[in-house]
This record gives structure tokens, C-alpha cells and sequence, in this order.
């Protein structure tokens, strides 16, 4: 990008954060408010009935960055599926700043800045709510971990973005959703361990984006990340977040300027 | 003749197929066409005819398939950025944004261009008198009417002081009085020497406001000219107009041969003297149910054109 696109991505960027002031602060009460409802329900509800370590930790401290990450990949499948989709045909956004000199590259690079502020906030809201139950140990800790669960919504926010701009209604995005995140959400080591999926399923699993963010959140919150596999999840997980990001401007520009 | 600001020849648009089965669509089959500055300059089709086609490319988003077009003397695919930062774009769908306040959407369109925010403010206020919205920019788009989001958009469209505005079906979905009070404000802007470009179904659109226009069907210009014009070269001075009971008025119309056009519900029948064509038709022993004489119109022109209504 030019350095003219970088300063046109910022007033496509504008326009989103113009929109986002209207209902910053609701979302932000529900981004921390959800997951307190949801640790305490899974970590003091159902979490008393799972007895023995889960990956040597209770199962609160287990379940709490898989849900960090899961989480994550469900606000990219809101943003980036359904948004996109609908900047695109029924709220007409991305036309309306195609009319202008925005090229649809620039209209992409706006969106998708606004699309990782509003992951890296609703993960950070969703740490604050960790921290309350005493599973984040420093603050240093948690940046870490609100940036290693933006990169995982990165991720699939890419991707998604880059296909829903050609999708013909939302009734296709609804069809992802049902077939494609919900088993990732289901199956990727997110409420229960891999290593207790059958073998070529735990494979699978392995395989999958999500479980890649799920392993990194968990160990880095677990304290026992170490460098290489850590590495190799954020290398995975951005490999994926630049594929899209450049897919999406091939997207974008035919889906624009059709 | 002054300066041409759009100078288009054999200009087409292919859409690729959906899928494998599909078909590659030919929306636009080439036209040609010249607008000039200061002009108010009109396609008239019926859907599917590619106006909205023609518009898009004319608008920068749409590369030509074949054919040139020059628009303020730039390539508009080369140069996009730089016509359309020229050009103002009034959707059909006014694609305003319903959950920001009427300022607000001048402000982020404003800023698209480039504009301060101090600019964008300064323009705002005189955009809202001429739009008649003054009193509206504190207000959520999701509470202005159907007229007054037209306006808006039109504001909108102006935020940048365009050479050219480019407006698709500016009236449809209008109620009578909004619609009036729309074509006195296009009628204003283009005194000031906006040049408008604007497809419309509606015949007495075009008869208001447009300098020329060309009557588009199945994606190529059937004729073009001033209404006047295409009125003097294509039909009669004119009509009588006659209707049957259900079912009667097609075989009377064939016996009548070549001046008569049979629509769904009447009959036309062009002549010069139509006072003279209703004698004539009692002379024959043709009693409708109604005979009515009127001028001629560009709505006869385009049944003429295209052998079809309008509202198709």
C-alpha cells in the first residue's frame, strides 16, 4: 500500500469509528459482563463437577483462554462475516465510499483496522473478567494474552472478510456459521482437552486455526507456554490473518468495482 | 457546441457468469454518447435496458468491457481516484447511513473526500439550507422522511462541489410534492452549472428536466435529442387515445394498421389532427368506450422506440 492508501484506510476508518461511539460503551459492559456470567457459571457451576486437572490445571484456569479464544473467532464470524456482508449490500457502506475517491483496497484496510480495535477490545474486556477470577497473574501477562486472542479473531476475520464481500446474502453466512465455526467452536479444545478426542479427530483438531489460538491462550494463561510452539501458533494464526487480508483486496476490488 | 465532459463511443459491459452454467450477461452492447458542460442529460429505459450500468461506469466504479469513455478528460479506470473526486453520485437506494444524525453522514462523506472536519462543517450548513434540512442536523436519518433522505443524499452528493452529479432514479418512491420540490432543486443546481446526468423511468422527468437524453433499450441508445426532438422525429403532433371493453381493442387495432400502437389497455392512434382520426374512426363504425385527444409526448416516443411501456 502507498502511502496515499494508508491515509485513505484511515477516513474509510473514520466512518466506523464514528459509528462505534454511538455504542462503544454498551458493548464494552456486555464484553465483560458476558464472560463473568459465563466463568461463573461453567467455573463454579460446572467446573465443580470435573474433579481431577484438566492439563494440570482446575478446570476454571483450563477452560477460561479456550473460551478467550473461542470467543474470539465468534466476534470475527459477527465482524467480519456478518458486518462485512452487510456494509456491503444492505447498509450499502462500501458502495457509498466506492462513489468517492476511496479505492476498494483502502475501504477494506479501514474496516479490517476497526475490525482488529474490536477484537483487541473484546478480548481485553473478556481479560479484566479473567483477572477478577484470579487467573491472570500480571498485567504484563495479560496484554499477552489479549493480543495472542486478537490474532486468533484475526485470524478468521481475514479470511471471512475477504469471502463474505462475495457472498450473495447473509443466509450464506448463516450456513458458515452453522457448518464451519460451530464444530470448530465444539472441537477445538476449547471446553475439553484434545488429547481426549479420538485419534484421527484429536489430528484434526490439531489442525484447525482455533485450536492453534485455544493452545496459545491456555498456555500462555497456564504459565507454560514455551517459545517454539508458541512461535508456531502466532506464525499459523498471522499466516492466516495475511492470506485473507490479501485475498480480500482481490475480493473487495471485483465485488466494488464490479 | 461547448467543452464535452463525457465523451463515450462503443462503450459495452459484459458481466461474467455467476457459475459454470451461467452465461456472461451483456448489459450495455454499445452507445455512444457526448455530454457537455452545464448540461442536464437524461437516459430513459426501462429496467434492464443498462442505465444502471452505464451509470456505474460513468460514476468510476465499473470498468468498460470494450469501447472508450472519457470522463473530464481522464481515463476513468486509469484514473478513478482523480474523476471520481470530481463527480457527485446520488444512489437510488440513498444508502444513507440510518443510524448516524444528518450531520453526521455529511461529516464521514465529507472526510471520504478529504475534507477537514472544520470544512466539512462550514459545507454542511450551506448544503443543509439548500437541501431545506437546516433544522435537521441534530437528527437521526432513521427519522426523515423519504423526500427529505433524498435531499440528504443530493447534499451529500455536493459535499465536494462536483463538476458533474450523477443521479439514478432520483424521483422514484417519491410522493407527488416531493418529487416537485426535488426538480426545483435540481432545476437550481444545474442554473449554477452542475452538469446532471440522471436515468429515470418517469417521462415527465425527463420533459422537466433533461436538456437531451437518450431513450436506452436492451442495452443500446435507440435514438437520442432533445425531447422536442425525438418527439418531432418519432411521432405526430397528436394522439387519440381509445379504449374498448376487454378483449375488442386488439382486432381493431390491426385493421387500423401502422399509426396505431396497441398498449394492454388502448389504443393509440397518432395523427396530426386528432380531432380528425376520432371522425375518421366514427366514419368507420369504431365505437369506444372512451376517445380522448392529447399532445403527443416522449412517453409515445418510447413505445415508439422500444414497443413497450414504461412500467415493464
Amino acid at each position: 500500500m502507498t502511502g496515499g492508501g494508508q491515509v485513505m484506510a484511515f477516513r474509510a476508518l473514520a466512518y466506523w469509528l464514528m459509528r462505534y461511539r454511538r455504542t462503544w460503551q454498551g458493548t464494552i459492559v456486555v464484553s465483560v459482563a458476558n464472560p463473568i456470567l459465563f466463568l461463573l457459571a461453567i467455573g463454579a457451576g460446572l467446573g465443580t463437577l470435573v474433579q481431577e486437572p484438566v492439563e494440570g490445571a482446575s478446570y476454571l484456569a483450563f477452560f477460561a483462554p479456550g473460551l478467550l479464544a473461542a470467543a474470539a473467532l465468534q466476534n470475527a464470524f459477527v465482524e467480519g462475516g456478518f458486518v462485512v456482508n452487510s456494509a456491503l449490500r444492505r447498509e450499502r457502506i462500501y458502495p457509498t465510499a466506492a462513489a468517492t475517491p476511496l479505492e476498494p483496497g483502502e475501504i477494506f484496510a479501514g474496516h479490517l483496522i476497526f475490525i482488529t480495535l474490536r477484537l483487541f477490545i473484546s478480548a481485553g474486556a473478556f481479560v479484566v473478567a479473567m483477572a477478577l477470577f484470579g487467573l491472570i497473574e500480571s498485567v504484563a501477562v495479560g496484554v499477552v494474552i489479549t493480543l495472542a486472542a486478537t490474532l486468533t479473531g484475526l485470524a478468521f476475520a481475514t479470511p471471512l472478510a475477504a469471502w463474505a464481500v462475495t457472498a450473495r446474502d447473509i443466509s450464506q453466512i448463516n450456513t458458515v456459521f452453522r457448518f464451519v465455526v460451530m464444530p470448530l467452536y465444539l472441537f477445538s479444545g476449547t471446553f475439553f482437552s484434545i488429547a481426549q478426542l479420538p485419534e484421527p479427530l484429536e489430528t484434526l483438531a490439531r489442525i484447525t486455526p482455533l485450536w492453534h489460538g485455544v493452545d496459545l491462550c491456555r498456555t500462555l494463561a497456564l504459565g507454560t507456554a514455551s517459545l517454539g510452539p508458541s512461535l508456531v501458533h502466532a506464525g499459523y494464526l498471522a499466516g492466516l490473518a495475511i492470506a485473507g487480508a490479501l485475498i480480500g483486496r482481490v475480493t473487495f476490488r471485483r465485488s466494488l468495482h464490479a | 457546441m461547448s467543452e464535452a465532459l463525457i465523451e463515450a463511443t462503443g462503450l459495452e459491459k459484459t458481466y461474467p457468469a455467476r457459475n459454470r452454467q451461467g452465461t456472461p450477461f451483456r448489459a450495455v452492447a454499445g452507445v455512444a454518447f457526448r455530454v457537455h458542460r452545464g448540461e442536464a442529460f437524461g437516459f430513459l429505459g426501462p429496467n434492464g435496458a443498462g442505465k444502471s450500468s452505464t451509470m456505474r461506469m460513468l460514476a468510476g466504479v465499473s470498468a468498460p468491457t470494450a469501447g472508450t469513455l472519457r470522463i473530464l478528460g481522464l481515463d476513468p479506470v486509469a484514473d478513478g481516484r482523480r474523476v471520481r473526486a470530481r463527480l457527485g453520485v446520488v444512489p437510488q437506494d440513498d444508502s444513507l447511513d440510518t443510524q448516524l444524525t444528518v450531520e453526521e453522514n455529511l461529516l464521514v462523506y465529507g472526510l471520504y473526500f478529504g475534507l477537514s472536519r472544520r470544512a466539512v462543517r462550514t459545507k454542511a450548513g450551506e448544503l443543509l439550507a439548500f437541501a431545506r434540512l437546516e433544522d435537521k442536523a441534530g437528527e437521526r436519518v432513521e427519522n426523515l422522511s423519504g423526500g427529505m433522505r433524498r435531499r440528504l443524499t443530493i447534499a451529500r452528493a455536493l459535499i465536494n462541489d462536483p463538476e458533474i452529479l450523477l443521479l439514478d432514479e432520483p424521483t422514484t418512491g417519491l410522493d407527488p410534492q416531493a418529487r416537485h420540490v426535488l426538480w426545483e432543486r435540481l432545476f437550481r443546481l444545474k442554473q449554477d452549472g452542475v452538469t446532471l446526468i440522471l436515468t429515470t423511468h418517469y417521462m415527465d422527468e425527463a420533459e422537466q428536466l433533461c436538456d437531451r437524453l437518450v431513450v436506452m433499450d436492451k442495452g443500446l441508445i435507440a435514438d437520442g435529442g432533445s425531447p422536442r426532438e425525438l418527439i418531432e422525429r418519432h411521432v405526430t403532433r397528436e394522439v387519440l387515445e381509445l379504449r374498448f371493453p376487454p378483449g375488442e381493442h386488439e382486432k381493431i387495432g390491426r385493421e387500423l394498421g401502422e399509426q396505431v400502437e396497441v398498449l394492454p389497455d388502448r389504443l393509440l392512434w397518432y395523427a396530426d389532427d386528432g380531432e380528425q382520426a376520432l371522425a375518421r374512426a366514427t366514419e368507420l363504425g369504431i365505437r369506444p368506450l372512451t376517445a380522448l385527444v392529447r399532445r403527443a409526448g416522449l412517453e409515445d416516443v418510447f413505445l415508439r422506440l422500444t414497443g413497450r411501456s414504461l412500467t415493464d
